[in-house]
């Protein structure tokens, strides 16, 4: 129904949240993606967690590649800057506008092809830096535009929709994420609402390179017996080592949990996590013991889903750099001109 | 005796030093140019290094001008030869009646020297391990012991040498000392030994006036610490790493907030030129000022992004510090060859704007003007310095900057401004300059939001693949590079002191060269009006010039005239109108390369008148 503008009107009753919002005001314009594509239901899950942590539509600025994932940022936060800039360039995109103003949130939108082919380089270097942002890579193992050849994290020995078996080895960003030193990986699904959304909330509300990895089916082209990526495999093969709950600063916690089960994580901003463990002994803030698990799954034929791993201090690239409070951006001629006394003492210094 | 008269002259010589890479030479030689500066006697210093850390062959290139004559002039009076790889060939790029310093520890035979020239033999090393003991000493006190030796030869003012000794060494004074001894170990050895002074002399005078002795590439990182600039991403690449390293430096000092210690810039050393860039366009969509340093290659790697911010108007400064292509091509050496690559980078129809400062003076001057110019025309500006202007130094007018100045962030529409209801449109020409208003990301909650894409646009900035709007965004695009023609810095004119019909278009590093050449051209009888270009798109100007003469020169440090071809397409200009002067070799263009080929190519067309014989 792309042909369709999208009404503007809408119910009265309609639930606001903290700051007045409702549901509609983090919408954008509608999907030109095929129906039942998993990369709409991320996009639902984005407006989702943006609606209940009633974050200011215009100060989250989406950023993305190219590709379908990277188209989806216009159907999302119609009042925000949204920027779809080259192939595989979105990480250095974001970088720069991130260094420009620390005061916004940055969401950066890629898909399988945009981050672990074209641009793995950029990918990882944004998470070795610890930019401060929400990185999605919306990942289907096909490029869907150019009708569906093989990316480089589909699996090898999975069977493309025109018969082929790819040879090739996959690339399991998550466990790249891990390695390079993003401060929060998880993994997810776009068929499940219910863990996605409070993963990305916990990723928002998170400072420094947060990555969230979203098995996402490709209707079109990847959705067939034979693939590793189609909803019934990644639903029968989906090992959830935890189930999340995200505590803003606003709420009290309300919720209560069997002791032992639960293990509450607090962030910058004073949010929480409540974190449900499904596999017992799944530690989520060993970086290298998640590596092992991830392995030791992804050789069983398992997809590790969850919040993986999170670091309890991160520090972001602002910390790093030790940049002003200020934006950058907001910095005028007194901030920035030394004046003419200093050019002469300079001017003298080099005679 | 030489065979040729040996050379006899005052404040006006070549000195050449031929050192081996890595020897601590540099800074020895970098003190016998500033001790000369001390006399009051403009020197043109230029180092011509190797891509190598250690062990290859490296020179250093001392022009004395007294009448200020600043570029290469070609050509070594005084050669001071440390490195027997290439001391043969050092020998035979002497002029005739020249003189070469060596190391006689070990005498040399005369079948290694010319018989036109004066052979000067002082044992460096012999004094040296008389003196030292540590191998490393004995190196670096070598460097300074010839310097000794030319004080005496050349009657340099051996006061100004220990003086910027000692400001060298400031903090670090029990190293004055030595150095100070080991000059002098020379200087009295060659007041002993050799008949002092030689044929070339100094003098002092007053010639240097106020002005300063900087590098390019500095230069032009100050400026960009004038112009705002608060974000730098880059990637190394010779010859532009060292402006960086100067932004980082000059940014320490002057953008540090003295309470909270906190920095009001960003630097990231990018993992290549493709997120340099790219870092660069994010920071300029979001409303700092940023700029990124690179050279040809970088360029290269650059274009696609580089089409991007043209098509989707972010502003961006480039500085391109230009080195011998094409590929890798000589990394160390320098030409004018990138002007076509950056004048249309990336694929579709693209201009971009090109400024191209002379000398240091002006790599600050139109580096803080960059900033402006990218932000007004909300589109890429390039630097385009080169290696000649980058990395040696240079003596120019002082830097000057007028406390009253603002920066002009162009177009920027406000919350206020949306909030009363102004129109906002991305692409919107209200002003039909072709410069359309911008919002910053995060301006206000419900108005001015917009999707920044590298695809078709309309006004108001939705994707469209239909022929018309897209047709209207091109033309706007050109309207705004006209707009742009009249905020570049204007070319500069020198008429001949006679009527001409012959002029000269140059820019760029060949300054100097052709300020100096057009003397020598009009020794030749010939007149030339001179027109130095300085930005493009060109001014009306360029082609009105071209129109009023019958031709003109274009010289440039190219192989295929890239400016004459801008030129040519730009101006709509007949090519046979463009008379290509090229020098490509890797050095930098002298003044007696531009006289001869001008001079000759007059020559043929001056009618000589038949001698009447009755």
């Amino acid at each position: 129904m792309t042909y369709l503008a999208k009404p503007k009107f809408h119910h009265p009753a309609l639930p606001k949240n903290a700051l007045g919002y409702t549901h509609r005001d983090y919408e954008g314009a509608v999907s030109t993606l095929c129906a039942g594509c998993g990369h709409d239901s991320i996009t639902a899950a984005i407006i989702q967690a943006c609606f209940e942590l009633a974050i200011e539509p215009h100060r989250v600025a989406k950023i993305s590649g190219i590709g379908c994932s990277s188209k989806t940022p216009t159907y999302m936060l119609g009042n925000s800057h949204g920027f779809n800039s080259v192939h595989g360039r979105m990480p250095s995109i974001l970088t720069g506008a991130n260094l420009a103003n620390r005061d916004l949130i940055y969401l950066g939108i890629s898909g399988d092809g945009d981050s672990a082919s074209i641009g793995l380089g950029q990918f990882a270097h944004c998470l070795r830096r610890g930019v401060n942002m929400v990185y999605i890579v919306e990942n289907n193992g096909v490029y869907g535009l150019t009708k569906g050849q093989f990316s480089a994290t589909a699996d090898r020995g999975s069977k493309s929709k025109r018969g082929f078996i790819n040879t090739d080895n996959s690339i399991d960003l998550v466990a790249m994420a891990l390695q390079l030193g993003a401060s929060f990986v998880a993994r997810s699904f776009s068929g499940d609402k219910q863990q996605l959304v409070p993963i990305i909330k916990a990723a928002i509300a998170h400072r420094g390179a947060a990555f969230i990895d979203v098995i996402s089916p490709c209707v079109a082209f990847n959705n067939h017996v034979g693939s590793t990526k189609s909803f019934d495999f990644v639903r029968e093969h989906n090992e959830a080592v935890n189930r999340l709950d995200f505590i803003s600063t606003r709420m009290p916690i309300e919720i209560s949990y069997e002791p032992g089960t639960v293990e509450i994580v607090e962030q910058h901003d004073g949010s929480k996590l409540a974190l449900r463990k499904l596999a017992a002994d799944y530690d989520v803030h060993d970086r290298t013991a998640a590596l092992g698990f991830l392995q030791q799954h992804a050789a069983k034929g398992q997809i590790v889903t969850g919040l993986l791993y999170v670091e309890k201090d991160a520090k972001d690239l602002h910390a790093h750099l030790r940049t002003v409070d200020k934006p950058l951006n907001a910095l005028d001629e007194k901030d920035l001109c030394p004046g003419e006394k200093a050019l002469e003492a300079i001017n003298a210094s080099l005679r | 005796m030489p065979t040729a008269a040996p050379i006899s002259r005052v404040n006006d010589f070549v000195v050449r030093f031929a050192n081996v890479n890595g020897s601590g030479s540099a800074s020895a030689n970098e003190l016998f140019a500033r001790a000369i500066l001390r006399m009051g006697i403009p020197v043109a210093p230029r180092n011509i290094f190797p891509s190598n850390i250690q062990g290859l062959p490296t020179w250093y290139e001392v022009r004395v001008s007294e009448a200020g004559h600043l570029g290469a002039r070609g050509g070594t009076d005084l050669l001071v030869a440390m490195n027997p790889q290439t001391f043969d060939k050092d020998i035979a790029g002497l002029d005739p009646g020249g003189y070469v310093l060596y190391d006689s520890t070990k005498p040399l035979p005369p079948s290694k020297f010319r018989s036109d020239i004066t052979v000067i033999g002082v044992p460096l090393t012999a004094i040296c391990n008389r003196e030292y003991t540590d191998p490393r000493q004995r190196q670096l006190f070598k460097n300074i012991i010839y310097i000794g030796v030319l004080t005496a030869l050349i009657d340099m003012d051996v006061n100004a040498v220990e003086k910027l000794i000692g400001e060298q060494y400031k903090g670090k004074e029990k190293l004055i000392e030595p150095n100070i001894h080991a000059l002098h170990l020379g200087r009295d050895y060659a007041v002993l030994n050799l008949q002092c002074p030689i044929g070339l002399k100094l003098r002092k005078s007053d010639r240097v006036g106020d002005r300063i002795f900087i590098d390019g590439n500095a230069a032009a990182a100050l400026g960009a610490v004038y112009g705002g600039a608060t974000v730098c991403a880059w990637y190394p690449i010779t010859p532009s790493s060292s402006l960086a390293d100067a932004f980082t430096r000059y940014c320490a000092r002057f953008r540090v907030d003295p309470q909270t210690k906190k920095a009001k810039y960003a630097i990231i050393q990018a993992e290549d030129e493709l997120a340099s860039i790219g870092i660069v366009i994010g920071a300029g969509w979001n409303g700092a000022r940023a700029f990124t340093a690179t050279s040809g290659p970088g360029i290269s790697l650059m274009q696609e992004f580089i089409g991007l911010a043209y098509f989707a108007e972010i502003p961006a400064v480039i500085f391109d510090v230009q080195r011998a292509g094409p590929s890798t091509g000589m990394p160390t050496r320098t030409q004018q060859c990138d002007i076509i690559s950056c004048a249309y980078a990336s694929h579709g129809d693209t201009k971009h704007v090109l400024l191209f400062p002379e000398d240091p003076a002006e790599s600050f001057e139109f580096a803080a003007l960059a900033f402006d110019l990218a932000d007004r025309l909300q589109t890429p500006v390039f630097v385009m310095l080169d290696l000649d202007i980058g990395m040696n130094h240079r003596l120019c007018r002082p830097f000057a900057w007028d406390d009253s100045r603002t920066y002009d962030r162009g177009k920027v529409m406000t919350a206020e401004a949306l909030e009363a209801g102004r129109e906002f449109g991305r692409y919107l020409d209200v002003d039909g300059d072709g410069i359309p208003y911008r919002t910053y990301p995060g301006t206000h909650p419900t108005k001015g939001a917009f999707f920044t894409r590298g695809t078709s646009h309309d006004r108001y900035a939705r994707y469209t693949e239909e022929g018309a709007p897209y047709v209207e965004n091109m033309q706007r695009l050109l309207r705004k590079l006209e707009t742009a023609k009249d905020m570049v810095p204007r070319p500069l004119l020198a008429n001949a002191a006679k009527p001409t019909k012959y002029g000269v278009i140059y820019y760029g590093s060949t300054a100097p060269a052709m300020d100096e050449a057009i003397h020598m051209i009009e020794a030749r009888g010939h007149a030339l009006d001179r027109m130095r270009v300085r930005a493009f798109p060109f001014h009306s100007s360029v082609a009105s010039f071209v129109a009023d003469h019958d031709f003109v020169f274009v010289v440039e440090q190219n192989r295929d005239a890239q400016l004459r071809s801008l030129i040519v397409n730009e101006c709509g200009i007949d090519p046979v109108r463009l008379v290509p002067i090229l020098h490509y070799d890797g050095t930098p263009i002298t003044a007696r390369f531009i006289a001869k080929a001008i001079g000759d190519h007059l020559d043929q067309l001056t009618v000589k008148p038949l001698k009447v014989t009755s």
